[in-house]
C-alpha cells in the first residue's frame, strides 16, 4: 500500500485514455465529415431492434433442387435414347431423385443399360421389379452435393439481389445445413426486401398447346405432356381474375440464358415493363424457337405464374423479349433485379422473421438511454450518500467501467441490443457490488478497531475471493446464454460478460490504486466510509 | 450513513421452518398455476405472428377486432401496447397447406385491412415477428437446455470451489427462484418470450452471485468458529453479509425500477422479470440456500 509502483497508475491512465479514444464517437452520438481522420470513427453497432431492419431465417427446400435435377434428367435420358435410336415406352421421374423408363418389347435391355451406363456413369442403375423397366437414381452422395450447392448458390443469388437493392451492411450467412440467416439493418421498406429475397424467380418460356382443349383440361383430363397454369388478367370492369392457360409441359427456354434485364416503358401505354436480353446461346435458341412456332403463343412463366402469352408474329433475332404485366415501377424494378441476379436453385421458406420499424428502433434507443441515465444517476447518488468519500471512489470506478464497456463494444464491433442495454443497466447495479463487498469489509475491520490502513488492506484481501467466485458464476451463465441464445439474447450475453470483467478490474484494482494515490502524501487518520 | 448501524444478531436459522413453508407454499402455487393454466407462450415458442401497429390517434380496438375477424385468421389477440395509439396483434400459428408462406405474408394483409381505419395517414408498422412452428420448437428446446446446462455447470463449479453440500443448496435455491418467477408468469398470464428466458438466466446469475457471497462467508466463519455448532456459524455469516446483501439489492432494484418506468414497453417484461428475480434471489440466498447447507450437513454427519 505504501509503495505504489508507477506502472499501476500508468496502466489505469492508459486504459482510461484508450477507452475514451475508442468510445468518443459513440459518446458524441456519431461522427460527421469534419471528424479528424486520425481518430477512430466507429460507433457501437446497434442491433436490428435498435435501428430497425429485417431479420430473416430461411429454409432452402433443397429437395426441390434434387427434384429439379431429376426432372432435367428425364430430358437428357430422352435425348440419349432418341440419339441412339433405342425404343422405349416412356421416361418419367420417380420420387424426387430417380428416373424410370419402360422398355418396349423390341428393345434389348442389355443394350439400353450399356448406353445409359456410358452416358451417365455417376448414376445408380437398377432394374425395376419383374423386368418392367430400368431405373436411374441419383446417388446419395451426389444428392448431398446438389443440396450443398443449392444452399451456396442461394446465398450468392440473395447477396447479389440485396446488393442491387442497396442495403448498407447486410449479413448473409449459412446456418446449419439448409438454412440461411439474413440481417438487413436500417432497412426502410422491409416488406419489399422480403419479397425480393424470397422470390424463386424461375423464368420459363413455354409454348401454349393450341390443339389441346382447355375446357376438358380444366375438368381434370389434362393431355399428357401438358400442364395448366394461371395468370392474372384484368377484366373490362378493372377487376382481376385468374386466366387459365393450357401449356406444353416442356420448357423451351429458361432464365438461365439471360444476360441482362432492364426496366423500360412501353411505347404504347407508357407502362413499365421489363426488357430481358439473352446471351448468345440464348439468343440463338430464342430465334430458332420463334422461327419454328410462328403464329403460336409463347407463355412467359415466372415462378409458375403466367405473365403473358403473346402470339409470335415472326422469327425474333437479336435476343430480346419483354415481360409485361400491370407493374408498378417498383415491381418492374424488383423483377429486373431478381432476373439479373438469377433464379434460386430451390424455393426458400421463411422460418422466422423479425422486423423492427425505424421509429420503434429510435424510441427504444431513447428510452433505453433515458433509463440508463436515470438508473445510473440514482446509483451514483446513493453510493455517494451511503459511503461518502468511498462512495465517490466507487463512482469513479463505475464511470470508468461504463467507458470501458462502450470502448470494448465499439472495438469488438459487438452488437448492442435492447436486452443489451438492459444488461448494461443491470450491470450498473451489480458493478457496485464488488465495491460494496470491499467497503463493508473495511467497515467491519474498522469496527474491530483496526487502523485505517490495516482496515483497507484487510478489506480488499478478504473480499477478493468472494468477488472472484461471485463474478465467475455469473460469467458462466453469460457464456451459456451466448451459446444457446440468438440475436438479442447474444448481444445481452456479450454486454454482460464484458461488463463483468471490466467491473472486476475497476472495483478491485482501480479503486485501490486511486486510494493509494490519495493517501501517498498524508495517510488518512479517519476513513470517510 | 449505514442501513444497519449495529452488528445484527438475527436468528435466521430459527425462522427456517417458516421460510420453508412460505417457499413451498409459493412453489405449490406456481405448480398449480402451471398445471391449471400453463404458461402464456409468446410466439417465440408457440409459433405465430405478432404485429405491432401505431395509429395516428387512439386505436379503435373494437373496429380492429371486427376488421381482423373478416380475415379469418383463427385465434387473434388484440391488445393495447403501452399507449392508446399502439396495438399489438397476435395471430396463432396457421394450420394447413402453405401455412408458412401465408403466415409470412400475414403482416401485410393485416396492415392492408386496418389501413382504412386509420384515416389518411394510415397505420405505421412498428414491428413484425413471425416464428415458424419448427423454429418455435427449436427455441423451446434451446431455452430449456440453456437453463439445464447452466445449472449443471454451476453445480460443478460450486462443488469444486466449496463442497458438494453447498452445491446442492445453491442449485436448490436456483430451482426455487426459477419456479417462483416462472409461476409468477403463469399466474398473471404474462407473455413468456425468449427475452424472458434471457431474464431468467440473468436471475440465475444474480441469485447465485448472492448465494455465493453468503456461502463464502459461511466457509470463512467455519474456519474461525471451528468448535461452534453449524447453526451459529450460518447465522453469524448471514448477519455479517446482511448489510452488503441489502445495499447491492437496493442499487440493482434502483436501476431496475428506472428500467421498468422509463425503459419502454418492449423491455417492460424483461425488467419486471429481473425485478422479481432480484427480490426472490435475495430472499432465497438468506432463507433457502443457507439453511439448506445446515440440512445437508445433518444428513452428512
Amino acid at each position: 500500500m505504501r509503495q505504489l509502483p508507477l506502472w499501476k497508475p500508468l496502466l489505469i491512465l492508459g486504459i482510461a485514455l484508450t477507452s475514451l479514444f475508442y468510445a468518443l464517437p459513440s459518446l458524441l452520438g456519431g461522427v460527421d465529415e469534419e471528424w479528424p481522420s486520425w481518430l477512430p470513427n466507429q460507433v457501437i453497432l446497434r442491433g436490428l431492434d435498435l435501428q430497425g431492419g429485417l431479420y430473416l431465417l430461411l429454409h432452402v427446400e433443397t429437395d426441390k433442387a434434387v427434384e429439379q435435377t431429376a426432372e432435367n434428367l428425364v430430358d437428357e435420358v430422352l435425348g440419349v435414347l432418341r440419339e441412339k435410336r433405342l425404343r422405349h415406352l416412356g421416361v418419367k421421374r420417380a420420387g424426387i431423385s430417380a428416373v424410370e423408363m419402360r422398355l418396349s418389347k423390341g428393345s434389348d435391355p442389355e443394350e439400353v443399360r450399356k448406353v445409359l451406363r456410358d452416358e451417365f456413369p455417376d448414376l445408380l442403375l437398377e432394374d425395376m421389379a419383374e423386368g418392367a423397366g430400368i431405373r436411374l437414381a441419383i446417388t446419395p452422395d451426389k444428392q448431398k452435393e446438389i443440396k450443398g450447392f443449392a444452399v451456396e448458390q442461394s446465398i450468392q443469388t440473395i447477396r447479389s439481389r440485396i446488393d442491387q437493392f442497396g442495403v448498407s451492411e447486410p449479413t448473409i450467412q449459412k446456418q446449419g445445413q439448409e438454412r440461411i440467416l439474413i440481417q438487413l439493418p436500417g432497412l426502410q421498406d422491409p416488406a419489399r426486401a422480403k419479397a425480393l429475397i424470397g422470390r424463386t424467380a424461375r423464368l420459363e418460356f413455354k409454348m401454349v398447346d393450341e390443339k389441346g382443349d382447355l375446357a376438358t383440361a380444366l375438368d381434370g383430363r389434362v393431355p399428357p405432356g401438358d400442364v395448366v397454369l394461371y395468370g392474372d388478367q384484368q377484366a373490362r370492369d378493372g377487376s382481376t381474375y385468374q386466366q387459365p392457360y393450357l401449356l406444353k409441359k416442356r420448357t423451351v427456354l429458361t432464365g438461365a440464358y439471360l444476360s441482362d434485364a432492364r426496366v423500360n416503358f412501353s411505347a404504347q401505354y407508357n407502362e413499365p415493363q421489363v426488357l430481358v436480353s439473352f446471351n448468345r446461346q440464348g439468343a440463338r435458341k430464342f430465334a430458332q424457337i420463334t422461327a419454328n412456332h410462328v403464329n403460336e403463343r409463347m407463355a412467359i412463366v415466372l415462378d409458375g405464374r403466367v405473365y403473358s402469352a403473346p402470339v409470335i408474329q415472326e422469327r425474333i433475332d437479336g435476343g430480346r423479349a419483354s415481360i409485361t404485366g400491370r407493374f408498378t415501377t417498383d415491381d418492374a424494378h424488383d423483377l429486373a433485379i431478381v432476373l439479373r441476379a438469377g433464379a434460386l436453385p430451390a424455393p426458400v421458406k421463411i422460418l422466422e422473421e423479425r422486423t423492427v420499424g425505424p421509429t420503434l428502433g429510435r424510441d427504444s434507443v431513447e428510452q433505453g438511454l433515458a433509463s440508463i441515465l436515470i438508473g445510473g444517476a440514482l446509483v451514483l447518488v446513493f453510493m455517494a450518500l451511503y459511503y461518502r468519500g468511498f462512495g465517490l471512489l466507487a463512482n469513479i470506478a463505475v464511470l470508468l467501467n461504463i467507458l470501458i464497456l462502450m470502448a470494448a463494444l465499439t472495438f469488438l464491433q459487438a452488437t448492442l441490443t435492447l436486452p443489451g442495454i438492459a444488461g448494461a443497466v443491470l450491470l450498473l447495479g451489480m458493478a457496485v457490488d464488488a465495491n460494496v463487498l470491499i467497503f463493508e469489509r473495511i467497515r467491519e475491520e474498522l469496527h474491530l478497531g483496526k487502523t485505517p490502513l490495516a482496515a483497507i488492506d484487510h478489506g480488499y484481501s478478504k473480499a477478493f475471493s468472494t468477488i472472484m467466485d461471485a463474478n465467475i458464476t455469473t460469467l458462466i451463465t453469460a457464456v451459456v446464454l451466448y451459446q444457446f441464445g440468438t440475436g438479442p439474447v447474444r448481444g445481452f450475453a456479450v454486454t454482460l460478460s464484458i461488463g463483468l470483467v471490466a467491473s472486476m478490474f475497476t472495483a478491485i484494482f482501480v479503486t485501490r490504486v486511486v486510494l493509494a494515490l490519495a493517501m501517498r502524501n498524508r495517510p488518512f487518520a479517519k476513513l470517510s466510509i | 450513513m449505514e442501513l444497519i448501524t449495529k452488528k445484527t444478531h438475527i436468528d435466521f436459522i430459527r425462522w427456517r421452518k417458516l421460510a420453508f413453508s412460505f417457499s413451498i407454499g409459493l412453489i405449490l402455487l406456481s405448480l398449480i398455476s402451471l398445471g391449471v393454466q400453463g404458461l402464456n407462450y409468446g410466439i417465440d415458442f408457440s409459433g405465430g405472428t405478432l404485429v405491432q401497429l401505431r395509429f395516428p390517434g387512439p386505436a379503435p380496438v373494437g373496429e380492429i377486432r371486427k376488421a381482423l375477424s373478416d380475415l379469418d385468421l383463427g385465434d387473434v389477440v388484440i391488445q393495447e401496447f403501452g399507449r392508446p395509439e399502439e396495438i399489438l396483434v397476435r395471430v396463432e400459428r396457421q394450420e394447413g397447406q402453405e401455412a408458412s408462406s401465408n403466415q409470412a405474408q400475414l403482416a401485410q394483409r393485416i396492415v392492408a385491412s386496418l389501413n382504412g381505419l386509420a384515416g389518411e395517414e394510415g397505420v405505421e408498422l412498428r414491428r413484425v415477428e413471425f416464428v415458424g412452428p419448427q423454429v418455435g420448437e427449436e427455441l423451446t428446446t434451446k431455452g430449456i437446455m440453456a437453463v439445464l446446462y447452466s445449472m449443471i455447470v454451476i453445480l460443478a463449479y460450486v462443488a469444486w470451489r466449496f463442497e458438494l453440500r453447498f452445491a446442492y443448496g445453491a442449485v436448490l435455491a436456483l430451482i426455487h427462484d426459477l419456479a417462483i418467477t416462472v409461476g409468477f408468469f403463469s399466474l398473471l398470464q404474462k407473455e413468456f418470450t425468449l427475452v424472458v428466458v434471457a431474464a431468467l438466466l440473468t436471475v440465475i446469475g444474480y441469485s447465485l452471485n448472492d448465494t455465493i457471497v453468503v456461502y463464502d462467508r459461511i466457509r470463512e466463519e467455519m474456519k474461525r468458529l471451528k468448535k461452534e455448532p453449524m447453526t451459529l456459524i450460518i447465522n453469524e455469516a448471514v448477519n455479517r453479509v446482511l448489510a452488503r446483501t441489502l445495499v447491492t439489492s437496493l442499487t440493482t432494484i434502483l436501476v431496475l425500477v428506472a428500467l421498468i418506468l422509463f425503459g419502454g414497453e418492449v423491455i417492460h417484461d424483461f425488467a419486471l422479470t429481473l425485478f422479481l428475480g432480484v427480490l426472490v434471489g435475495t430472499y432465497s440466498s438468506i432463507f433457502v440456500a443457507s439453511p439448506m447447507v445446515l440440512l445437508m450437513d445433518r444428513k452428512g454427519r
